[in-house]
């Protein structure tokens, strides 16, 4: 554990804060990662403890909850007596049961946090929190707004302790209400710890009143913190840092006492009730503790041994499919896994695909006209190549309703008496009979279908602001290759090969971007998709590809698409490229795909309210596509709720196991990869992004309010960076309620087709990669790939694992079992 | 046809009772009905303007009931209608049938569905009354019950802090806006001599003859008219509470507070206007209040990050330009602005949260580095400044603060002595001394009369002070904003005519609202201890029907139309003689904070975070 250092070291302690604090980018940016990332060192369930402990999150459902799920038979008793029995041992197991199901706990304590701050109301009777904030907010707000003002901040290319000073400096009005305060922001020779030592006085308390100070706002002071280390994030970019948000906070606390107590006031240090307990001091495990991790395991395990069990069990073995129709490549995530499912039954001839949805090519893309490059590919991943669009005749449509006139004197004299009454019957159409309009964010808008693409490396345009413009031809088939053998495509091609990207279009919501594909930084894939369809069709690159031992034949054609995952729609690029005969067959292919899309719309409807699951899937279709123009619909889809697997493997693996879309699912062929280099490559995307996403989603859901923004009806957007309740509220980070209201907070599992040792190996090559399973934020669970053998990761060796669970229903009929209910299905086998 | 205008009136009410029946889990049965309720209505609203503009638009007037009647006072309900109210009425139900029928589905799963339709329909009710008002005393009926809507609505996330603090800060302003009403009406029944209808206020040579002979109490009254306008439509100073007003879900926020509530304003102005029409020197002020609000709200919209405090500072603005039509005389203008106004704003708020994929898209193919506004040509020392002020809002959040509520519980802490027992002597005894001598006045020196009346009123106006201010024990608190309406009752009673059944009409109300408001306290006391005032405790997350119980206590105390109370509060007021301001004054002044101590109570008591837990709770910040 770390020590409370005796001196006040300003650099270590903001350091240590940044790292704590939430780091959410900007919406536009928005990715998903783990919320409690600052505690990824510890252990899951000690992590969860310290962080609950110190920052008062709450992190696992309550007991009731639990209690309750049992009586519904969503935590098995057979699986909870035997996570009882493997921690508890055979003796203690009616004692423990007991405590689980009955013994009264104290949940309630208060944090760490916010210890020494509390005596300002306690000692001083003074509310700094309600002086301070919404002004220090607002001043904020204003420095870092990315065009919302329309009289934008006046002094540009300052920091931001700067700019206020340089304001103060020469205004007849002050940002004070004391000369004190004004005094200390002129007198550049104060530091965060002179003037800690005016406002607390006791040096030992610094560090613990400093944490106090940022986590009561940690909305705002993460957006700083994240801003400060990505600035490339804002494009209209400021220099802010923490420690001058400090520093001006700590002025403004002083001022605020100041003001209040006319100068009659000595440091708050003295007046502590008594020593604080040191912020990271070691969490003891208390019993609650162990019943909750108990009640966790039980919860996850309950869902994970029917997947496992129904691994083992499914019968649909790689009959392999003779004369191919088409392959379709698809992302991994959870989201496609249904359609997956409804193209494989409609054309049992199809093949399908699932890999990180930006298809192995890396790249910033600047769309015609764009001011600015944005990043097509995972988060942690630095390109160093650039793809332009060029000839989009696409025009991006205007809406006068946002215009900054309406704001103005007499603007909006002129505009509230003309556009005004348009807008009533704007509103009218719009509440009545929904459509696309110029507030829609559409994944269509990335990039114009007929556009092309600089995807080919050209000697005379090489560089622009140092990334290199197309790939070259040994790049290409570098990316190629590394694409085809990870998902293990690498012969038998269909003369039609998808690569399909995704993105989802959605108004009225600033999260849009968590709507989009993770893999491609909260982008929509169609970018991407082109570009590898593009490098795949290149007879440059198969003819190096063939020496290589993969044949793509000359017959054999790449297409780029993108699937629409709110809309349920799909369109592909470049169609122009086809020959005459795939052309033929790609008018076949979609028709089955229109099929496979309305069932697909049929599946999800299923999870909304409003919409009859019973009626016809075109019917439903339109349905789904009007939900997602809807300005009065706050779930347009519902994303990643739900998901709780991976599953990395051959797709005969889980091909006839119904996973109810809630399984990321990584097509992977160990048979072609048996030292697991490609496997490294996907276990290190695949943990940090599903593993991400999986955790957000369980932060956001167990303490929507601390870890998550609560609900999204409310919100206001502030400067176009984040949303905040009302005017003067601190930022919220993390997934609004109505994104994972019917998530099922449990851990992600991660289960790998392949050799327990091989896969053990791989892990641990990467240290970053391996704390995750280590420290067990993700399960894993090798399955064997000839015995269907299971061996579960714990204490970081492989052990035996049997499934409890015997029989699995089988459905025949999964459209009818769909209808049936709203509610998360158990795993069933299907024919 | 004149009697169908009550249809208008009454439906409402009929919607809101209905919505209250139907149990929390049947959303679309609720949401259906209201939908269909309103959809039925706002047909009905246009088949009517058309007939009567068909028919030849003439101005229509019902005097419905008379609720109380005595010797020189009537207090009826009248209705009336005119191409104001045809106006209102048509954008009102427009809006809010497109809002119940957006929040159909936005509101879908969120706790609090039920009592979010019934606050809608509650507000429909008031709206309603208040522009089919006839008299001052029925729009004051309508005004109550928007001012209590507003409030639920802010608070409607009642678990986090900011909502309730806010919606506190909004009722707080409401209030000014009910007592410069109150006492527009108190000085207009001694204009009048009677309970004056708008209809009456149209016939120029009634207005004309009795300003000439009363031409300071006719300022009096437009000026009372003028500031419960200037607070409603939150014209400068009391602008700042429109930003903070937008806590609740969008679309309510957007019917609200972009619309409909904050246009109320203008719309007493455009009713009162036959009244100061003549008054020149109103007029000017009028003008020059929307022109100096336009131009600070301008300002402040400006330098505004967030979108929904941008479109509240823009719709000021313009808010302040109809102040400028209706002073002016232009109405018909002051209508089409008004409505222009209420569409573009609801939709703006509707669609705020859009506005970051439009504008960072539109950022990201037109971005300039460094965009230019008008500000930037002014010399480098004004612009700081401006940009300053506008930035903190001129200082007008402090403002009121700083003059009027500081100052209030400043008075209020130096009582800080009083416990509840000494105040329950003091006031027994001070009470019987009181009455004898309201018995023997006869006897007393005239002087004497005169400062009797002030004293007890002081003595009721020291009573909420304290209360308002007071941390810890809320019961007492409680019981003192009750006693302050006996000490009022006896203060009046000392002028003739005000006789034993108005005391009883009065304090009827009063006393049965007091004391199941003490008994909940007390039960609430015994299950959960600690119910001081010194923070929100957020009861109402698990003693919801105590609440709710405890809310119609405090409706009853605070006079609201719900029981005799409120004739009687009026009644009171129409007993107060023209010359005895300071009387007025105080029984004015200790309405507006009996009113707040009022709400503190509830809000601190059962609404905020709960206290039990920090876990689940949202941060105080958010």
């Amino acid at each position: 554990m770390k020590m409370q250092h005796a001196l006040f070291d300003e650099h270590h302690v903001l350091h240590d804060i940044k790292h704590y604090l939430p780091a959410q980018a900007p919406l536009k940016d928005f990715v998903h990662h783990n919320t409690l990332h600052a505690f990824q060192h510890f252990k899951f369930f000690e992590a969860i403890r310290h962080a609950s402990e110190i920052f008062g999150y709450k992190v696992s459902l309550g007991l009731d909850d639990f209690r309750s799920l049992y009586a519904q038979n969503r935590v098995r008793a057979d699986i909870l007596e035997h996570v009882i029995r493997n921690h508890k041992g055979e003796a203690s197991l009616a004692v423990w049961k007991d405590k689980l199901l009955h013994k009264h706990y104290d949940e309630h304590a208060l944090p760490r946090i916010g210890y020494v701050r509390s005596y300002w109301k306690k000692s001083y009777h003074i509310d700094l929190d309600s002086i301070v904030h919404p002004r220090l907010f607002r001043l904020l707000c204003s420095y870092l707004d990315q065009g919302i003002s329309i009289w934008s901040f006046p002094v540009r290319n300052k920091g931001l302790l700067e700019a206020v000073r340089m304001m103060e400096q020469s205004s007849l009005v002050s940002f004070f209400k004391s000369k004190k305060g004004k005094n200390l922001l002129l007198d550049s020779s104060q530091t965060i710890e002179s003037l800690l030592k005016i406002l607390v006085g006791t040096e030992g308390l610094f560090e613990h009143y400093l944490y106090d100070q940022q986590f009561a706002h940690q909305g705002w002071s993460g957006m700083v913190s994240t801003v400060e280390s990505s600035p490339e994030t804002l494009l209209d970019s400021k220099q802010v840092s923490l420690q001058d948000l400090i520093h001006l906070e700590l002025i403004m606390e002083i001022d605020a006492v100041e003001a209040h107590f006319k100068g009659n006031w000595t440091p708050l240090g003295a007046k502590i009730g008594h020593e604080p307990v040191a912020l990271f001091a070691d969490v003891k495990e208390k019993e609650l503790h162990e019943v909750l991790r108990l009640w966790q395991e039980a919860f996850e395990w309950t869902y994970y041994d029917q997947v496992l069990a129904g691994l083992q069990q499914e019968k649909v073995q790689s009959k392999s499919i003779t004369q191919k129709t088409f392959q379709a490549l698809f992302c991994i995530d959870d989201r496609e896994c249904s359609i997956r499912r409804h193209l494989e039954t409609l054309d049992p001839h199809c093949e399908t695909f699932g890999t990180p949805g930006f298809f192995g090519v890396e790249f910033y893309y600047q769309p015609e006209e764009g001011k600015f490059y944005t990043k097509v590919c995972p988060a942690p991943v630095k390109p160093k190549f650039l793809v332009k669009e060029l000839g989009s005749t696409a025009k991006r449509p205007k809406d006068a309703h946002f215009t900054k006139h309406s704001h103005t004197f007499y603007g909006g004299w002129l505009i509230s008496q003309t556009l005004g009454f348009w807008s009533a019957f704007k509103l009218f159409i719009n509440i009545l009979r929904p459509s696309m309009s110029p507030a829609t964010a559409s994944s269509l808008k990335h990039m114009d279908k007929f556009s092309k693409l600089t995807v080919d490396f050209e000697a005379l345009k090489q560089q622009e602001n140092g990334l290199q413009i197309g790939f070259n031809l040994e790049e290409k088939v570098q990316r190629v290759q590394g694409l085809l053998n990870s998902i293990g495509l690498v012969k038998d091609f269909a003369p039609l090969v998808y690569a399909i990207g995704h993105g989802s279009s959605s108004v009225n919501n600033p999260h849009y971007a968590a709507y989009d594909c993770g893999a491609c930084s909260g982008r929509a894939g169609s970018v991407n998709a082109r570009v590898v369809a593009s490098m795949a069709n290149n007879p440059e690159v198969r003819a190096i590809l063939r020496t290589k031992g993969i044949d793509i034949p000359d017959t054999t054609q790449f297409l780029g698409g993108l699937h629409d995952t709110t809309r349920d729609d799909v369109v592909f690029f470049d169609e122009d490229l086809l020959s005459a005969e795939n052309w033929a067959l790609h008018r076949q292919n979609m028709a089955i795909m229109e099929k496979a899309l309305d069932l697909n719309a049929k599946e999800r409807s299923r999870r909304f309210m409003s919409i009859d699951t019973t009626q016809s899937p075109a019917q439903i279709h339109e349905l789904i596509r009007q939900r997602s123009v809807s300005l009065f619909e706050p779930r347009p889809e519902l994303n990643h709720a739900t998901n709780a697997l991976c599953i990395v493997g051959r797709r005969a693996l889980s091909k006839g196991v119904f996973l109810d879309r809630r399984s990321f699912l990584n097509s992977y062929d160990y048979s072609i990869d048996p030292q697991g280099n490609a496997l490294f490559n996907i276990l290190k995307a695949a943990a940090p992004v599903c593993g991400g996403i999986n955790l957000e989603y369980y932060f956001s859901r167990v303490d929507n309010q601390k870890l998550g923004a609560g609900t999204k009806l409310p919100h206001n957007v502030m400067g176009l960076i984040g949303v905040a309740n009302g005017i003067d509220g601190d930022l919220r980070p993390g997934l609004p309620s109505q994104m994972i209201e019917i998530h099922d907070p449990v851990r992600i599992l991660i289960i790998v087709e392949h050799f327990s040792e091989v896969v053990l190996d791989v892990i641990q090559r990467d240290a970053s990669t391996y704390e995750w399973f280590a420290n067990e934020w993700v399960n894993l669970v090798v399955i064997h790939p000839e015995t269907k053998a299971l061996s579960l990761l714990k204490e970081e060796v492989f052990i035996p694992y049997q499934p409890l669970t015997q029989k699995l229903e089988v459905v025949t009929d999964v459209m009818r079992l769909l209808e049936s209910s709203q509610e998360n299905f158990p795993v069933y086998l299907v024919q | 046809m004149d009697s169908l205008i009550n249809f208008f009136v009454v439906f409402p009410l009929i919607g809101f009772f209905i919505s209250l029946g139907i149990p929390d889990k049947r959303e679309r049965l609720l949401s259906g009905i209201t939908f269909s309720l309103v959809g039925f209505h706002l047909l009905v609203s246009l088949g009517f303007v058309g007939y009567w503009l068909w028919d030849g638009p003439r101005v229509l007037n019902v005097k419905d009931i008379v609720i109380f009647k005595t010797l020189g006072y009537e207090f009826f309900v009248d209705i009336f209608f005119d191409r104001i109210t045809a106006t209102y009425l048509l954008v009102g139900s427009l809006m809010t049938f497109l809002v119940t029928l957006y929040s159909r589905y936005y509101l879908h799963r969120e706790s609090g569905y039920k009592r979010f339709f019934n606050t809608i329909w509650f507000f429909y009710v008031g709206y309603n009354i208040a522009i089919f008002a006839g008299n001052l005393e029925t729009l004051f009926i309508g005004w109550e019950i928007l001012g209590i809507s507003s409030f639920l609505l802010i608070a409607f996330y009642r678990e986090r802090y900011i909502p309730v603090k806010n919606a506190v800060k909004v009722f707080s302003i409401y209030r000014i806006a009910d007592v410069g009403i109150i006492l527009a009406m108190w000085a207009s029944h001694h204009l009048w001599h009677e309970n004056i209808t708008f209809l009456k206020l149209n016939n120029f040579e009634l207005v004309h003859e009795h300003l000439q002979s009363h031409s300071v109490i006719g300022v009096f009254i437009s000026l009372m008219f003028l500031i419960s306008a200037a607070a409603k439509s939150a014209q400068l100073p009391f602008s700042s509470w429109l930003p903070r007003a937008m806590e609740g879900p969008t679309p309510s926020s957007a019917i609200f507070y972009g619309s409909l509530s904050v246009h109320l304003g203008v719309f007493i102005l455009l009713r009162t206007f036959p009244f100061w029409e003549h008054q020149l020197s109103v007029r000017i002020l009028i003008g020059l209040m929307g022109l100096v609000s336009s131009l600070v709200s301008t300002g402040i919209a400006r330098v505004q990050s967030s979108v929904k405090s941008q479109i509240a500072y823009a719709s000021i603005s313009q808010i302040g330009l109809i102040f400028i039509e209706v002073a002016l005389g232009w109405e018909d203008l002051a209508l089409f602005h008004f409505a222009g106004n209420a569409f573009l704003r609801t939709y703006q708020l509707l669609v705020s949260p859009s506005v970051v994929s439009y504008l960072i898209r539109e950022q990201f193919y037109n971005f300039t580095p460094r965009q230019r506004s008008v500000e930037d040509s002014f010399p480098q020392k004004i612009a700081y400044t401006f940009y300053i002020l506008c930035l903190n809002e001129w200082n007008l959040d402090g403002f009121m603060y700083q003059y009027l509520w500081n100052p209030l519980k400043l008075v209020g802490t130096k009582l800080n002595f009083l416990t509840l027992n000494r105040i329950v002597i003091f006031f027994v005894i001070s009470y019987v001394l009181g009455i004898i001598s309201l018995f023997a006045r006869d006897a007393m020196p005239a002087g004497l009369q005169v400062f009797l009346p002030i004293l007890f009123s002081f003595l009721g106006l020291l009573m909420v002070l304290k209360s308002f201010t007071e941390r810890r024990k809320t019961q007492m608190s409680w019981v003192m904003v009750v006693m302050n309406h006996f000490w009022v009752a006896l203060s009046i009673s000392f002028n003739e005519h005000f006789t034993y059944d108005h005391v009883v009409l009065y304090l009827s109300g009063i006393v049965v609202a007091g004391i199941v408001g003490f008994v909940c306290l007390n039960r609430l006391k015994k299950l959960e201890h600690n119910i001081d005032l010194n923070r929100f405790h957020g009861h109402v997350h698990k003693h919801r029907t105590l609440a709710f119980v405890f809310l119609g206590a405090c409706l009853g105390v605070s006079g609201f139309p719900i029981t005799p109370t409120f004739v009687g509060e009026d009644l009171i007021f129409t007993h107060i003689h023209e010359d005895q301001i300071i009387l007025a004054s105080f029984t004015a002044l200790s309405f507006i904070v009996d009113g707040l101590a009022i709400m503190r109570i509830y809000a601190r008591v059962f609404l905020g975070p709960h206290a039990k837990s920090p876990y689940e709770m949202a941060y105080r910040s958010s």
